[in-house]
């Protein structure tokens, strides 16, 4: 068995013709949890996508516990999907369907588990994000950090073998930061799931996180521990991590001449 | 030149983009089709469905029908009244609405009131990516959305239009009976003898479910293709109206020329 369950191998994908990833590689390894970063539009959650299979690289290849995800036909995509859980960036719950019946959906569709132990289950996943006593709530009474918890007990209703989560702190106050923060270790943990988190978040991720991935231009720019990141010299990743405004990653987008466009 | 070069190359741009909607929206009708038999496990998704776009539209269908049934006999009467022969409005109120008004009419009401719900909520389904996490759950949103509100919409249609001539009839009643004074004998046995079953009543069920399969499927289609944003969704909103009002009438030009001339 490798130690990685996931891997993207010489990657390149771009939506038309320009390329949004170009040769990227990257290993995610078994129980741990591994962040991608980088700027807003970079193509971080198009990473996700690419890993789920709901889009389909240019060239190159992602490999999840030894099988091509492109390569699959849709139940082999399906039957895939079953051992990955994804939490979105606004949590993506069913409006129309109270907290209880959205963490039961997993369970109902691909179990045919009686009423009873699926109670019992949704009440565990519930409570292991707090939140068992929010069960007959509609997401629409839900906080955003609420919601983004039941998305996430909803994500690990079958117990996946893969978790990913789409930007979990976006929007979020300190106090939901830090649950989140401590919920996807925890449950990493106590899963023993390979977690990927999309994020630019610095402080979170690097405070938990066991292995960080930094997106720029298309490629992999950076990669490391927490620790060798904090350490690099790369002026991309000082940049990111200390929030300067201007360094490699300009302030000012592409324009002409600033004296011409003033007419002066 | 250039000009020229222009029109030609935004008419065929504007061509190919409606022949790949279309192409597109008849995909989803037989994704659908294979889908359904999935869906009719979980048919409580249907039923459900069917009290979202057919009970619930009731209320509308049931006053539109009274009003356009009173303005039938109203002026059904005045006209017939010139010629001596008012007791025929009893004909012409269950004719026009069995044949034509029935159908057409709940069909515009009903792309007006469960169309735009249809596409509205598929459309921000998908803007707040409740699509694509079932995609992720490997539910297919086809057998688990599309699917239940097709056969929900097939199945609604045919009864709100019949409910539609029914309650449209009782309408021309009042109007004709209770209110002029025509004939009651007149009015209901005239009816009797000159609507035919066949011809007439199946004629205008065949044609309420036609209505109902474009209505459906076109507010699924839209909903569905709506890029997931504000802007989109709107637009989809606004397209669903339009493109069923159109497709029904011109399918009822269609369906009246085969069946009635």
């Amino acid at each position: 068995m490798s130690d990685n369950l996931i891997s993207i191998e010489n990657l390149s994908f771009g939506f038309g013709k320009t390329l949004l990833h170009k040769d990227i590689n990257m290993q995610f390894s078994r129980g741990k949890v591994s962040a991608i970063m980088g700027g807003s539009g970079c193509g971080k959650t198009t990473i996700l996508r690419l890993i789920g299979g709901q889009l389909t690289p240019n060239a190159g290849k992602v490999i999840v516990d030894g099988d091509i995800v492109h390569e699959q036909d849709r139940n082999g995509l399906y039957h895939m999907r079953r051992k990955m859980g994804m939490l979105f960036q606004h949590g993506a719950l069913f409006t129309d369907l109270s907290v209880y019946e959205n963490v039961a959906f997993p369970m109902r569709e691909h179990t045919n588990l009686p009423e009873n132990i699926i109670r019992d289950l949704v009440l565990l996943k519930l409570n292991a994000v707090g939140l068992r006593g929010a069960y007959d709530k509609m997401p629409a009474e839900l906080s955003g950090g609420m919601a983004r918890r039941v998305a996430l007990a909803r994500a690990i209703a079958l117990d996946p073998d893969i978790i990913m989560y789409d930007e979990p702190f976006a929007g979020l106050d300190p106090i939901s930061m830090a649950v989140i923060c401590d919920l996807i270790r925890t449950l990493n943990d106590a899963l023993g799931a390979t977690s990927i988190i999309v994020t630019h978040d610095v402080a979170e991720t690097f405070s938990f996180a066991d292995y960080i991935y930094f997106l720029a231009d298309g490629t992999v720019a950076a990669e490391g521990s927490p620790k060798q990141l904090m350490a690099s010299k790369l002026p991309f990743v000082k940049q990111f991590i200390h929030s300067e405004k201007d360094g490699p990653v300009p302030f000012h987008a592409d324009a002409p001449n600033y004296k011409t466009d003033l007419r002066l | 030149m250039n000009k020229l070069l222009n029109f030609f190359g935004n008419l065929g741009f504007a061509l190919r983009s409606k022949l790949y909607r279309l192409g597109a929206g008849t995909r989803l009708f037989f994704l659908t089709l294979i889908y359904s038999a999935d869906s009719f496990k979980r048919i409580h998704l249907t039923i459900r469905e069917i009290y979202y776009t057919g009970v619930l539209s009731l209320v509308i269908i049931v006053v539109s029908a009274f009003f356009v049934g009173m303005v039938l006999g109203l002026q059904g009467y005045y006209t017939l009244e010139k010629y001596g022969s008012s007791e025929a409005i009893g004909v012409l109120v269950a004719l026009a609405l069995v044949r034509e008004l029935g159908p057409v009419v709940t069909a515009l009401l009903f792309a007006g009131r469960a169309g735009t719900a249809i596409t509205a909520e598929i459309g921000l389904m998908k803007a707040t990516e409740q699509l694509s996490a079932m995609e992720m759950m490997a539910v297919s949103p086809i057998a688990r959305i599309i699917a239940p509100r097709f056969w929900a919409g097939m199945i609604s249609m045919p009864i709100l239009a019949t409910i539609f001539s029914m309650v449209g009839i009782l309408g021309g009643y009042f109007i004709a009976v209770l209110v002029i004074g025509v004939d009651e004998g007149a009015f209901w046995s005239q009816m009797q003898a000159n609507v035919d079953f066949s011809n007439d009543i199946i004629d205008g069920a065949i044609k309420s479910v036609v209505f109902g399969f474009a209505c459906t499927i076109i507010a699924l289609f839209e909903g569905f293709d709506a890029p997931p944003t504000a802007e989109g969704v709107s637009r989809a909103t606004t397209r669903t109206v339009v493109i069923s009002s159109l497709t029904v009438l011109g399918l009822d030009f269609i369906l009246t020329s085969f069946m009635f001339v």
